[in-house]
């Protein structure tokens, strides 16, 4: 991996994957380009530019021609990625929607920086509405990869796939929970941990600090399902109703709003086909602050000590019913 | 240009606008102030310029053109029937349920490049075409029409910044600036000030014309071919509601067809327009 990586502990962050998925995208498809509005050491584009700088096109600070422009590149024959921060790319939205969407055209928007796992640069740049906005445009698939091997194995994914699309990345390191020959199938969870008394859907983030809360339920002799949803949008219909059969208690994990996320799409899925027991963890309803991450969510009631709490309360509500 | 040429693009810039006003009357909804602005620059564009072939109109080697301003879709569409992409028929499925001609380009209409109707968006998108088109070393031309009124979305100076910093010379902006928008002239509603300079201070090469003048406006466009290392800005001076008195620069008629008395008499004061 490229020398701007940073490695901590053995921790990667998705950004950096989405980097090194990239430039393999890049050496497989000369189609392939790549553009950035002023962030691109921080998106990680950079591993691209780098690599292929005639391909790389700097857009200073201005993501609305950035996406205009990238919808033009596609609809003669290149192979956009677009990259910013999560927050700044909603800028562009309008954009994104009626070029974009709108038409179907191949462009892969990539949004760092998102939700609190940001940490210090506080509420400004923390995007906890991302997933809802692109969630609402139809055409869009709407990724967020959980390690930096699933953001890589994603990059490549959305390369052989023909439309619209968006990927939330993440700023700070990650744990590593896929292997290098780990198979990414849009739409597709997966389930990383099996048990019968519960089912969580995390996304992103949420999915290693649910991996936690499971260790800790397993002490008390609570086994519960974890599965990883990187792709929110289509959904996972057929695994969120077979779990939530299952387990009839379910409980839905993301740094995001609880409004238009996962937690939204889940309950969608639930109250259409098998109306059960729901708790979404996530933002609720309002905007974080500066800190460092961890100490965010546990001050938010994202950390897996709050999921353990959550899992414990709906088991205890669904034996009540 | 020989002046049987001049005379046969001024019949057509005639003939776009009568076809317009026809279809929005039919349709009793749409825009007829910018296509009649526009009439004169498409019939130049689509009658004299662009390299296109209406038999293969996704042709990759065909030169572009991103209508911003996407309102001004009547003159547009009847331009596209004109050259044959699709039957003049069509031009009754203007605005109408499953209709091809909807109310703003799509692009699953023949001849459309872009898909307009969010103002200001089509300039970035037409640098990225003519980006595309540096990298892959092809030989097309980008145009793109935009409106004075548009020019106070942001995306336009952000994109015209980008067209200058990686010398598009293979562009070319047209400003069609008719004086008018929605609401009332675009002095009133937000001065867009000395629109030459603030392109040439982008590091555009401008050209100023008279937009209802096929000479200058034919003249313009192959002026700009010659231009290396910069992107060009044609600045069209035009006359929103152009051909009908009552129409001229009159905001009132920017997005509200013409009742039938109102019809009658646009039609007698175009079919009196003489050409030599």
């Amino acid at each position: 991996m490229a020398g701007i990586v940073k490695e901590e502990k053995g921790k990667i962050a998705t950004r950096d994957g989405y980097g090194k998925g990239l430039v393999i995208a890049g050496k497989k498809n000369k189609d392939v380009v790549a553009l950035d509005a002023d962030l691109s050491d921080s998106t990680r584009s950079e591993m691209f530019k780098k690599e292929f700088p005639d391909r790389f096109f700097s857009m200073g600070i201005a993501e609305q021609d950035m996406i205009g422009t990238a919808a033009g590149l596609a609809v003669s024959g290149k192979i956009p990625y677009a990259s910013s921060f999560a927050i700044f790319g909603l800028r562009a939205f309008e954009l994104t929607r009626n070029i974009i969407a709108r038409n179907k055209i191949n462009v892969k928007i990539a949004g760092s920086h998102a939700g609190l796992f940001t940490g210090e640069d506080g509420k400004s740049a923390q995007a906890i509405e991302d997933i809802a906005a692109y969630r609402a445009l139809p055409n869009f698939v709407v990724i967020q990869p959980a390690d930096a091997i699933e953001a890589e194995k994603a990059v490549l994914a959305l390369l052989d796939y023909k439309g619209p699309s968006y990927m939330r990345l993440l700023r700070s390191p990650l744990p590593i929970i896929n292997d290098e020959d780990y198979k990414f199938e849009i739409g597709n969870g997966v389930v990383l941990k099996k048990g019968n008394d519960a089912v969580i859907f995390a996304t992103g983030t949420m999915v290693h600090e649910s991996l936690k809360a499971a260790e800790e339920l397993k002490k008390e002799n609570i086994d519960i399902y974890v599965a990883n949803i990187h792709t929110i949008k289509p959904i996972d219909k057929n695994l969120i109703i077979n779990l939530a059969k299952k387990t009839n208690c379910v409980i839905t994990a993301e740094d995001h709003n609880i409004i238009g996320g996962l937690g939204s799409a889940v309950a969608e899925v639930l109250s259409e086909n098998c109306p059960c027991l729901l708790k979404r963890i996530g933002m609720q309803d309002k905007y974080g602050e500066s800190g460092k991450p961890d100490e965010l969510y546990e001050k938010y009631g994202l950390n897996a000590e709050s999921i353990v709490n959550v899992v414990k309360n709906t088991i205890k509500l669904k034996k009540i019913k | 240009m020989n002046k049987n040429k001049i005379i046969e693009l001024k019949k057509i810039a005639n003939d776009i606008r009568k076809e317009s006003l026809l279809m929005i009357y039919k349709a009793q909804s749409g825009h007829p102030g910018g296509s009649l602005s526009e009439a004169d620059i498409l019939a130049a564009l689509y009658s004299y310029k662009l390299r296109i072939d209406a038999k293969k109109p996704l042709w990759a080697e065909r030169d572009r053109f991103v209508l911003s301003k996407g309102h001004a879709s009547p003159g547009y569409y009847v331009t596209l029937a004109m050259k044959g992409f699709f039957p003049k028929k069509e031009l009754e499925s203007y605005r109408k349920i499953n209709g091809l001609l909807q109310g703003h380009p799509e692009l699953n209409i023949p001849g459309v490049d872009y898909a307009g109707g969010s103002l200001g968006q089509g300039v970035a998108f037409a640098n990225g075409i003519a980006l595309a088109g540096k990298l892959d070393k092809k030989s097309y031309k980008v145009y793109v029409l935009i409106g004075d009124g548009e020019s106070q979305e942001g995306v336009v100076w952000e994109a015209s910044m980008a067209a200058a910093f990686y010398k598009l010379d293979n562009l070319a902006y047209i400003l069609d600036k008719n004086q008018v928008q929605q609401t009332g002239t675009t002095k009133e509603v937000m001065d867009i000030g000395n629109a030459a300079e603030k392109w040439l201070a982008f590091g555009f090469n401008v050209i100023e014309i008279n937009g209802h003048d096929v000479e200058q406006i034919v003249d313009a466009l192959d002026k700009a071919d010659s231009v290396k290392g910069k992107p060009t800005m044609i600045i069209a001076n035009t006359v929103k509601g152009k051909g009908v008195s009552f129409m001229e620069l009159n905001h009132k008629f920017h997005g509200k067809a013409p009742n039938d008395e109102e019809f009658k008499k646009a039609m007698e004061e175009l079919n009196k327009v003489r050409f030599d």
